[in-house]
Order: C-alpha cells, then sequence, then structure tokens
C-alpha cells in the first residue's frame, strides 16, 4: 500500500528537483501524445525543447527567447510577491495593456520631437504608473468595501482590452496610416523605440528590467522587512496582525508593485517587439505569467527560470508546429501538463512516499 | 474480569522524534481509566491509534477478545469507541442537531435526531437545545454537542482528551456526574488530563507515559497530586516561588473600554476597567469565550481604540497599534500558538523575529539582520529550555508545550513592562507548567506588570496578586487573590450556566 506522510518539515531538495522531474514527466507524457498524433516524439521534444536553443536556426530563436522571457519574467515577479502574501491579481494582462497605452501615449505626444534622454524615460515612468494605477483599483476597492480582488482585476482585463481597441481605432491611431487601425511604429521613432540593445539577442531595455526585478524582488523576500510581513501574512494572516502588520496598506503595496511591474512589461513591448498600439496587442502575457511564477515557486530565481522554459515552449512549440505539423492545441495541452506535473511532484516537497506493509498481527 | 480494551506493545515512531514505544495497558469495562504524561509523551498518539487516526507500527489492540484494527475513525466507532476531541470540530453557524448530523453515517430525518439529542442530552444532565446555532453557545455547551453527539453511538469506551479546560467549577462537577453515571451502565472512559485533582476524584486507575513508554499505573485515589506528577515527569518538581517584591506605581490602566469584537461570534467588550501595578500579576479567570480573546487584542494593539483609554505610566497609548505599543514595553503572548502567536511553517528564527524586531532591534535600515535574529532565536531556546533540533525548524514541529515555552520566552526576554499572556500554560505539560508559571513570578519580581489571562483557576490562584473574571465581556473588580475560595470564584464567573446535575 502506498501512503503519503507529512513531513516534518518541507524538504529542501524535492523543492529544488520537483520542477526537474515535473520537465522530464512532461517530455515523456508528450511524446506519448505526440506519437499519438502520428508524430516522430523524439523528434518533435527535440524540436522544441532542443532545436530552439542549439539547432540550425537558432540564431533566429535565440532572440525570441529572450523577447518572450522578458515581459513573461517581469510580470510574474509582481504577481509572485503578492502570491506570497495572499493577494491574487489575476488582472496582470490588463495593467499590462494600461501600461503600454500610457507609455505609448506619452512617447506620440512629443511625436516627431527629438529627445530620446527625455522622451523614453518619461514613457517608462507613464507605463509603470498606468499599470500601478490600473492595479489601485482592485487594490483600494479591497481595502475600502472589501471586494474579491480576484473578480476585480480580472474583469478589468476586459475593460483594459475595450480601451486598447478604442486607442488602436480612435485616439492613438498613427494619422498618416490612411486609416488603417493602430500607432505609429514607435521602433521607427528614435527617441521613443526600445530597440535590441545588442543586435540578434533579443535583449531590450525589457529584458534589462526583468533581471533587476528578478534582483530587487530577492532582496525585498529574503532581507527587508516588507518581504518578511509579505510572507508572514501569506503564511499566518493573524500572526502578521499580532507582529504589526497593516493589512491594508500590504494589499494596496503588493497590488501597486505587481501593476507597476505589468505597466513597464507592456510599456517595454509596445515600443519594442510590437512597436505599436494595435487591437491585437496583448497576447496574454499577464495570464501565462501566473503559471510562470507558481512553475518558478513564487520564488525569483525559479521564476527567472520558469520564464525561459516556458518562452522556450512556445517558440519551440511554433518551430514543431510549423515544422512537423504539429496541431496547437497538441502544443497547448503539453504546455498545461507541465503545470500539471509540476503541482503533482509537488506533493513530495511536504510529504514522503511510503511504501507500507499492513501492520503485522 | 477481562478487559474491554487491551494495548500491547503499541510502537509508532515518527520521523525526528521518538513517539510511542511499546504503549501496554488494559482498560476494563465500566472503569474510568486515566491517561497521565507530560507533553509530548505520547498520549495523543496512543488515543489515535485506538481511534483509528494513526496506525501503529507494531503491536496489537484487543477488543472484547477479539484482534482490533481500526483504519479509520469510523471503524473506531462502529466498534464502539467515542471520543471528545480537546479541540471542538463545530460549525458555528450550524444548529446542534446539524452538527451532530454531520458526524454521522446514516443520521435519521432531522426531527427525529433533535428529539433524540433532547432526550439523551436531558438524560445525562447535559442538556441542550437543537435547534440553537453552535456559535451562539458558550464552550460548556459546545462540549455538551461534542459528547452528545457520542453518546448517541451508544459507546462502550468514550475517550475524553483534557475535557475540563472550558469548563467553570461547578461545570466540572456536573461533568463529573454524567462520566459517574455513564460509568454506572458500564461505559468504560479513558480520560486524559494534566489535571491532577480531577484525576484523583474521578478515575479509577491510571497509567503514566513518559517519553512514549509506559512507566506506571497507580490507583490514583491512592496518591497524592504531587506523586502523581513526579511519576510523570520523572524527577522531583519545584513549586513555583513567588519572590517577595513591592508593589510598585500603577502601570497600565484602562478607562471603561467598551470594544466590539472583530468575529461574528465573538463577545463584545463592556466597559473594562482595572489598573495593574508594577510587579503586580493581575490574573483574569473566566470560562473560554467570554471575551478573553478581545481583551488580548486590546492590550496587545491588534485592535486600537481611543487615546486616552489605555494608559501606561499615564501616557495615552489606546490609538498605538502593536509596533508602537511593543515599543513602548507592553508586550503580548495569545493563546493561538500556531497561527497567531506564531506562524506555523516559519522557521524559529523568522517567528523569534516576528515581535522581537522592534525591542530587540533585530532591524537596520529596513533590513533584517538574520544572524542577530537567529541570535535571539538561539537565546530564547537555551533561556527558556525549548526542546528542538534547532532554530531552523518550523514552529509546528515544535509539541505544544516547547512552542508555549519559545512564544512566552521570546516576549520574556524583550524586557517588557507590561506583558500580557492568555493561557500560557493550556496544553503544557506539568514541568513546562511549572517553568512558565516561575518564569512570569520572576518577571513580576523584577518589576514588570503582568496579566494573565487563564481558564485555569488553580494557576491563577498560584500566581496571581489579585484576581479579577471576565463574564460575557464585562471584567469584575480585581479583587485580592489570597482568600478567594473556589465556590466564590466560581459564582463570579457565572455560576453552572443553568445546568442541572444529572439525574442518578
Amino acid at each position: 500500500m502506498i501512503r503519503l506522510e507529512k513531513r516534518p518539515a518541507p524538504s529542501r531538495l524535492w523543492a529544488y528537483l520537483t520542477p526537474v522531474i515535473a520537465v522530464f514527466a512532461t517530455m515523456i507524457a508528450g511524446g506519448l501524445l505526440f506519437a499519438s498524433l502520428g508524430k516522430d516524439p523524439f523528434l518533435s521534444i527535440k524540436t522544441i525543447f532542443y532545436d530552439p536553443i542549439l539547432g540550425e536556426f537558432a540564431f533566429y530563436y535565440r532572440g525570441q527567447l529572450l523577447v518572450k522571457a522578458g515581459p513573461l519574467i517581469l510580470i510574474a515577479i509582481g504577481l509572485s510577491i503578492g502570491f506570497r502574501a495572499g493577494i491574487w491579481n489575476i488582472g496582470a494582462e490588463g495593467q499590462y495593456i494600461i501600461g503600454a497605452l500610457a507609455g505609448a501615449a506619452v512617447g506620440l505626444a512629443f511625436y516627431p520631437m527629438d529627445a530620446r534622454w527625455l522622451i523614453f524615460p518619461l514613457m517608462v515612468l507613464a507605463g509603470a504608473l498606468g499599470g500601478y494605477l490600473w492595479a489601485m483599483i482592485p487594490g483600494i476597492l479591497k481595502t475600502r468595501f472589501n471586494t474579491n480582488e480576484i473578480l476585480v482585476s480580472l474583469l478589468l482585463v476586459y475593460v483594459a482590452e475595450q480601451l486598447l481597441a478604442s486607442a488602436a481605432l480612435g485616439w492613438l491611431r498613427n494619422p498618416e496610416g490612411a486609416g488603417f487601425p493602430g500607432s505609429r511604429n514607435l521602433r521607427q521613432y528614435e527617441s521613443a523605440s526600445n530597440n535590441e540593445l545588442i543586435l540578434g539577442s533579443g535583449m531590450h531595455w525589457g529584458v534589462v528590467a526583468a533581471l533587476i526585478a528578478v534582483i530587487f524582488a530577492y532582496i525585498l523576500m529574503s532581507r527587508h522587512v516588507m518581504g518578511f510581513n509579505i510572507r508572514l501574512a501569506g503564511e499566518s494572516p493573524r500572526a502578521a496582525r499580532f507582529a504589526g502588520v497593516n493589512p491594508s496598506r500590504l494589499i494596496l503595496f503588493c497590488l501597486g508593485l505587481s501593476g507597476a511591474l505589468a505597466g513597464l512589461a507592456g510599456l517595454f513591448e509596445v515600443a519594442g517587439p510590437a512597436g505599436q498600439v494595435s487591437i491585437d496587442f496583448n497576447v496574454g502575457y499577464g495570464f501565462t505569467a501566473i503559471i510562470v511564477a507558481f512553475l518558478g515557486r513564487l520564488h525569483p530565481v525559479g521564476i527567472l527560470l520558469a520564464g525561459l522554459l516556458m518562452a522556450l515552449t512556445y517558440i519551440g512549440g511554433e518551430a514543431a508546429q510549423a515544422s512537423l505539423g504539429l496541431p496547437s492545441a497538441a502544443i497547448q495541452a503539453f504546455q498545461g501538463m507541465l503545470l500539471f506535473f509540476l503541482l503533482a511532484f509537488d506533493v513530495l516537497t511536504n510529504y514522503r512516499v511510503r511504501l507500507a506493509r499492513e501492520v503485522s498481527t | 474480569m477481562t478487559a474491554l480494551l487491551s494495548l500491547d506493545g503499541l510502537t509508532k515512531a515518527y520521523p525526528g522524534v521518538g513517539a510511542n514505544d511499546d504503549g501496554s495497558f488494559a482498560i476494563k469495562p465500566g472503569q474510568v481509566h486515566a491517561l497521565l504524561g507530560e507533553n509530548g509523551a505520547g498520549k495523543s498518539t496512543l488515543v489515535k491509534m485506538v481511534y483509528g487516526l494513526v496506525r501503529p507500527d507494531s503491536g496489537t489492540l484487543t477488543l472484547q477478545g477479539t484482534v482490533f484494527q481500526p483504519n479509520s475513525p469510523q471503524d473506531a466507532r462502529k466498534a464502539g469507541i467515542a471520543m471528545v476531541f480537546q479541540h471542538f470540530s463545530l460549525f458555528e453557524a450550524l444548529t446542534v442537531a446539524e452538527n451532530v448530523a454531520l458526524g454521522m453515517e446514516s443520521p435519521p430525518a432531522m426531527r427525529k435526531l433533535a428529539e433524540r439529542i433532547a432526550e439523551v442530552s436531558t438524560a445525562y444532565g447535559l442538556p441542550l437545545d437543537p435547534g440553537r446555532l453552535v456559535g451562539d453557545l458558550s464552550a460548556g455547551e459546545r462540549q455538551r454537542v461534542e459528547i452528545v453527539r457520542c453518546l448517541l453511538q451508544d459507546p462502550k469506551l468514550l475517550i475524553m482528551d483534557e475535557p475540563t479546560s472550558v469548563l467553570t467549577p461547578q461545570e466540572v462537577s456536573i461533568l463529573f456526574e454524567t462520566l459517574r453515571k455513564l460509568q454506572s451502565e458500564g461505559t468504560s472512559i479513558l480520560y486524559i488530563s494534566h489535571k491532577l485533582e480531577e484525576i484523583r476524584t474521578l478515575c479509577d486507575e491510571a497509567t503514566v507515559l513518559r517519553m512514549g513508554r509506559v512507566v506506571g499505573a497507580c490507583d490514583p485515589r491512592e496518591r497524592s497530586a504531587r506523586d502523581l506528577a513526579e511519576m510523570m515527569v520523572g524527577a522531583r518538581l519545584a513549586t513555583p516561588t513567588p519572590k517577595a517584591h513591592d508593589k510598585g506605581p500603577v502601570a497600565l490602566r484602562l478607562d471603561g473600554v467598551s470594544l466590539a469584537s472583530a468575529n461574528p461570534f465573538g463577545t463584545s467588550l463592556k466597559d473594562i476597567a482595572f489598573d495593574v501595578h508594577e510587579g503586580e500579576v493581575l490574573g483574569v479567570g473566566g470560562v473560554a469565550g467570554n471575551g478573553q480573546d478581545e481583551l488580548l487584542a486590546l492590550l496587545s494593539g491588534e485592535q486600537t481604540v481611543a487615546r486616552d483609554l489605555i494608559q501606561l505610566n499615564a501616557q495615552a497609548i489606546g490609538h498605538l497599534g502593536s509596533d508602537g505599543r511593543r515599543a513602548l514595553g507592553v508586550l503580548a503572548a495569545p493563546e493561538e500558538r500556531l497561527g497567531h502567536a506564531a506562524a506555523p511553517n516559519m522557521s524559529l528564527i523568522e517567528n523569534a523575529a516576528l515581535t522581537g524586531r522592534v525591542r530587540v532591534s533585530l532591524t537596520s535600515r529596513g533590513f533584517i539582520d538574520w544572524a542577530k535574529t537567529r541570535g535571539f532565536a538561539e537565546a530564547i531556546i537555551e533561556g527558556f529550555d525549548v526542546r528542538t533540533p534547532g532554530p531552523s525548524n518550523p514552529a509546528r514541529s515544535l509539541s505544544g508545550g516547547n512552542l508555549q515555552k519559545f512564544v512566552v520566552g521570546r516576549e520574556i526576554l524583550q524586557n517588557p513592562s507590561v506583558l500580557v499572556i492568555n493561557q500560557p500554560t493550556w496544553g503544557v505539560d506539568a514541568s513546562a507548567a511549572a517553568a512558565i508559571r516561575q518564569a512570569i513570578l520572576d518577571l513580576a519580581a523584577k518589576g514588570a506588570a503582568v496579566i494573565v489571562i487563564s481558564q485555569d483557576l488553580d494557576e491563577l490562584m498560584e500566581i496571581s496578586d489579585r484576581f479579577a473574571v471576565l463574564n460575557e465581556g464585562r471584567l469584575s473588580t480585581p479583587r485580592p487573590a489570597a482568600g478567594l475560595t473556589v465556590d466564590e470564584i466560581g459564582l463570579m464567573m457565572g455560576g453552572a450556566h443553568d445546568m442541572q446535575e444529572a439525574a442518578t
């Protein structure tokens, strides 16, 4: 009989080991899935995990890796801090859109002035502020009226999408765009562009910001009183109150921080890889970042790795769709398996498996 | 007479801690059998093995001559074993009858069940209205719900884990009548308690556990409480000795504070007024649920009131939160150790920072000095004999008594000028309890004002200079503790809450 026995303390070894096991289990189960679809499982797995980094066309994919991982990591870092405190911001997608809109609006307001030293920093500030304010709506509603931040932040995503559409079709539309929807291309506006810092690397300011956020979050959570309060509130809200933590301030801090980081990610995206405000500007980074945050077990370094891994499955998945003709649903199922196995193996961190015989009589 | 239940060589090992090792004893039909032992001695584990919650690694249980292997509490209940836990598992928003029905495999129709509850509860002198919400019941009445729930199954063996910790003296004597009536009908009772006087009045036989082993059996009626305690601890006990000291000026004064409870089923405080002097221990008695948690929240700063309503050395502090009061020396140790006084999954180091960071100055410019915090945690562990493999272990890995020593030690080592403790020795073994009481007395002798909120009257009488009772959110005027009789105190606590004794 197999029994689970609670460990007296969570196992550190297993906390590090389970993500690795989960990735391997996903490869096996995914391979079986692809085989059942009539594709060579080994080739499929190789196309997803190996080719984008070391394959023949890796020079193209490698840049994509950081472009995709950057926003995921930046948003996930912000979300993870709230999640550690038990504050569930599900609306990062909306904060991402509003950050992009605010940043782009500031940049376009200066068009065609030539002053990068002024305009780009202002856009960065506006992006962060836009996301921050959008996240303050669920924050203030929660602290004032005790509303549920999950619902409010999620519903605000759809409001943000409407604002995005109205901007792309109306107030931010390119006046020289022959009536097509979409703003001017910020990449072609030197003072507002967030182009690659090293050609072909995919490294842009958003990726730099993501790396800074990782370090900042690590220090915050492990050394600073605020990080301690956040962890305490997540572990045991009553003990946090007893320790003198003000729950309202904590809620506003966590939502504000995650909103600002999501807004930043949006700004860097709109001024860089995306280039313009368009109706279909958002592609779900804000939601995928929730998965990244948990995949990285809400730990900054884990999130860094999880963001890269998630980006890899996206890029590899696209490559597999293109070269092997795998259906996109199979790729999505594959990504879902990753989260599923991670959560399943997570049990081993807190429990040990015992193969116990019946008690002898 | 053959035994109803015999336990033979039951062993259960837990990783990291020794739990049970070769527990053997027998319970005879119609016997009230006491299980005595310090916290962590393995009483709970042993009982959980009988009740099917924990499977033994080896050893056998024999119930009425046949081997008994309960895989779950359902098995145990089918075999006629019922248990009343120390912590009630009741839903406050449901009625008595609904709560009872929840614990049954196939509950009868609600009206029939309500009749049965009324019938059984009056027969055993535990009157209950099946239609009332559990949230509106006192702790004593909630316990009756648990007991009646067990009695409906007609148990052959009733296990009771620390049943009297929430009762007034009068309620205790009524409970004992009920248990004696059950005993006279042939039901055996396994009675777990650390209150030795109770065991001496109630039980026919006692089995003493120490460090997971059965170390002795005796007839508790023939032994003194001190003998029993020393059997339990395996060493001679030191009685706390109050040091002679003079009462200083007023340290803390409350001027008629009323405060609505933050909890919908809590008790609001009404017009609380008292003062406590430097070097004095003020004992606050009363049955649980009469405003104890709220009083602690009021004093700790978890709930704030108007500025002038609370004064520390004539300085208004009512508006200050926990951190502000800590900085001035008003410290508190709440009753709920896991989840209020300490975060269960966090290490002892982190838990040391939980309250210590203000006064021990464990932070600099917003950053926590973990090396210094570890030092503080180690000082607590060493100074208060907290038994743990090390300060990196999570709080939940400690036994109740050890964690309580840690929590109390954490506050005392911060040199409080006023210390408020709710239930300092609840669920704590005799030697740890003695150590905690001694620490409280030593602290008062050094000039601190100490407020001890407790349901253990013996404890309050032992350490208090003055004594007051919290009843339905009101605090009686403090009276000198010396010379108060248990009967007087019981009446101050509101008597027996309209209970009647079991008809025998």
